[in-house]
């Protein structure tokens, strides 16, 4: 039942190559995994309504086929607090090429991570658990696994971080959750080994953790090329 | 072993040099094969392998790429065990569909080959179908490691190296294009094989889910296997349209995955191949890092220290009291000088025995789980019987000891003294902290 829903977010999507953030979200929730109060608004008044109903401060953000990554177009709000903002924002994404709508959420804060999978050539299913945000490539600090993942995996990826420490409550902040953080890997990784054949790589990017949740903040899953063929390596 | 693809008349045609150097180097039987007949070196030349009168265990394929199938149909034909295809000309050169069909005659008659586009199979003292003339080969003792390697090149290249630092050689398998037999393949064999004890392999690229399958199975293999990558760059400028497949790199994932698996060390470099083949062939069993240096100059050990720690080993410092212990028994010309923290500086006065003594007592030190000993040969004290001398330490106390010597002809001899005690010897301080390091790294056995 589960598993027919997934496939059809995903046959959905084959046509642009790419799952967009809210079907990516729902996919994530179908899988276990916790994301944001959302809704797919289509006019201020709906995203006004959506925002009263799960209480400001609240992010919106672009809905367009054409927009791959949002935040270089200027496709994210962040502390949105009131109804004017609100609709100022839904005026300026309205703008953006190809809008299809404006997703509306509930801020959520705490350490950013990326949890990232890729169907590798050689190895097949690999899991990537880094500190996650916009600076991702800059920071590089990422560690990698072949899934699927055990539960002890999460424990020693986390400890090969270099910023690990931040995850374990540094200078008086709160430890993340450890247990959530690995109840939402293993997760992720069985969902990742169910959807080997379809999906060719998938960002959860950031996923925000603090001492209760991690939450799916943004979610891009990038689908195989229909008619992918691999070419054996040949050796110089 | 049947040579196939002999010509009568050009020496230097690989399957000649082939034959050559079995027929009067090695104790294999060989036959030399061309379809025209003759005589090669005084011997017939077999116009089909159908007319060997014995029962053939290796064919070594050197005939145009064209040729090969219907020879490898012969040799399945003839009850030959395997094949070596020597022979280029295949996928390499965009001929996948010639190589494919030998694949599907071998697989059918589950017939085994290494190659094609391949040196194939060098065994010390047994056989050689590497078509380099011996007396350009540069041939390590036999031993205990196993080398495979994608490029021929290289192999050959590392033998060199083995030769160098006295690494000794149970198996080289070159194995090109790997149709058929690969690392998987190889890794099994090699395994069960009592020759070998370290398996090592040079890869540039696994074929399709192929790398998943080889490192789940180094992690049930019993002996430690060292794998070095080539192709490290990444490849191109390829549209990457996600985070994560824009870090996790071909090269990226290798390595990562790599460390994932303690049956599988990687080494970085070609440095760190021969220094890593050269320690797990004396010592297959993993320390946890904690590193004793005994050392003639202060500056050796502080540059010791350095690469020690860049690479995780520690250097744990003695206590006040283990220092008196080995201060008084030291010569009186080094006592009042020595610096024993660890590093243990014994100066340039240092005599061997305040080597031995100092050695055999930090491999008494429950803090300390291996010694690098940084030793000078110019210093006028030591002799050249040091090496043999600590080699007998570690045969008393156990704990593994590794060693820099410079590597000059005139300090052959202390080197010996160890190497011949199967004490791994470095001609670099950093070569030497990776024999240790090697250790680190390994899974216990």
């Amino acid at each position: 039942m589960l598993r027919t829903e997934i496939n059809d977010i995903l046959s959905a999507s084959r046509e642009l190559g790419w799952v967009l953030e809210p079907e990516a979200k729902r996919l994530c929730s179908l899988a276990g995994l916790t994301v944001p109060r959302f809704a797919w608004t289509n006019g201020e008044e709906d995203a006004v309504r959506f925002a009263h109903e799960i209480g400001y401060p609240v992010v919106a953000k672009v809905i367009s086929p054409q927009v791959l990554h949002k935040s270089d177009v200027g496709g994210v709000v962040v502390d949105i607090d009131s109804d004017e903002k609100l609709r100022e924002a839904f005026h300026r994404l309205s703008q953006i090429t190809g809008f299809a709508g404006m997703l509306v959420e509930e801020m959520v804060s705490g350490v950013e991570l990326i949890a990232g999978a890729k169907i590798d050539y050689q190895f097949g299913p690999v899991i990537l658990l880094g500190m996650g945000g916009t600076g991702v490539e800059i920071y590089r600090d990422i560690t990698m696994r072949m899934a699927p993942l055990k539960a002890k995996d999460i424990t020693s990826m986390v400890r090969a971080l270099k910023a690990h420490q931040l995850l374990e409550g540094y200078r008086g902040s709160e430890p993340i959750s450890m247990s959530e953080l690995t109840r939402t890997m293993v997760a992720f990784s069985d969902l990742v080994m169910d959807l080997e054949e379809l999906i060719e790589s998938i960002d959860l990017n950031p996923i925000t953790c603090s001492s209760k949740r991690c939450v799916v903040a943004d979610a891009r899953i990038m689908l195989t090329a229909k008619k992918a063929q691999h070419v054996a390596g040949i050796p110089g | 072993m049947a040579v196939i693809g002999v010509s009568l008349n050009n020496d230097r045609h690989p399957a000649n040099v082939i034959y050559y150097k079995n027929n009067l180097r090695y104790p294999v039987k060989v036959f030399p094969v061309n379809p025209r007949g003759g005589v090669v070196q005084g011997e017939r030349v077999f116009a089909h392998i159908s007319e060997i009168p014995e029962k053939v265990d290796l064919a070594v394929i050197a005939v145009r790429a064209e040729h090969v199938s219907a020879i490898l149909s012969d040799c399945i034909q003839g009850g030959v065990g395997a094949a070596a295809v020597i022979s280029g000309g295949f996928a390499e050169s965009g001929r996948a569909d010639l190589q494919d069909r030998i694949v599907a005659i071998a697989r059918e008659a589950d017939f085994p080959f290494v190659g094609p586009n391949c040196l194939g199979i060098y065994s010390p003292t047994h056989m050689d179908t590497f078509f380099l003339p011996s007396e350009r080969m540069v041939r390590p003792d036999p031993g205990n490691v196993a080398l495979v390697s994608q490029s021929g090149g290289i192999l050959v290249d590392q033998m060199i190296k083995f030769a160098q630092e006295g690494v000794g050689l149970s198996r080289a398998v070159s194995i090109g294009n790997k149709a058929l037999v690969k690392e998987l393949e190889l890794l099994g064999y090699l395994a069960q094989d009592p020759e070998t004890k370290v398996i090592a392999f040079y890869v540039e690229g696994f074929g399709k889910n192929e790398g998943r399958d080889f490192v789940l199975a180094t992690s049930q293999c019993q002996k430690p296997v060292i794998v070095l990558k080539a192709g490290k760059s990444p490849g191109g400028s390829r549209a990457v349209s996600s985070h994560t497949a824009s870090l996790a790199g071909d090269y990226e994932t290798f390595s990562a995955v790599f460390s994932q698996y303690d049956g599988v060390v990687e080494a970085k470099n070609e440095l760190e191949m021969v220094t890593f083949c050269e320690s797990l062939s004396c010592y297959q069993r993993s320390i946890e890092g904690k590193v004793g240096i005994v050392t003639g100059s202060g500056g050796h050990g502080a540059l010791a220290v350095d690469v020690c720690s860049a690479h995780g080993l520690s250097v744990p410092p003695l206590p006040e009291q283990a220092q008196d212990e080995i201060r008084k028994n030291l010569s009186l010309s080094v006592q009042t000088i020595a610096s024993l923290g660890n590093p243990t500086d014994l100066t340039g006065s240092a005599v061997d025995d305040d080597f031995v003594f100092a050695t055999s007592y930090l491999s008494r030190r429950p803090e300390i789980d291996c010694i690098i000993i940084l030793l000078l040969p110019y210093l006028p004290g030591i002799t050249s019987d040091l090496g043999a001398r600590l080699s007998q330490v570690y045969y008393q106390e156990r704990k593994p000891l590794v060693a820099y010597v410079p590597h000059v002809e005139k300090y052959r001899m202390l080197i010996e003294g160890f190497e011949l005690s199967r004490i791994p010897v470095s001609p670099s301080i950093e070569g030497a902290v990776l024999l240790a390091e090697a250790m680190r790294r390994a899974k216990p056995c």
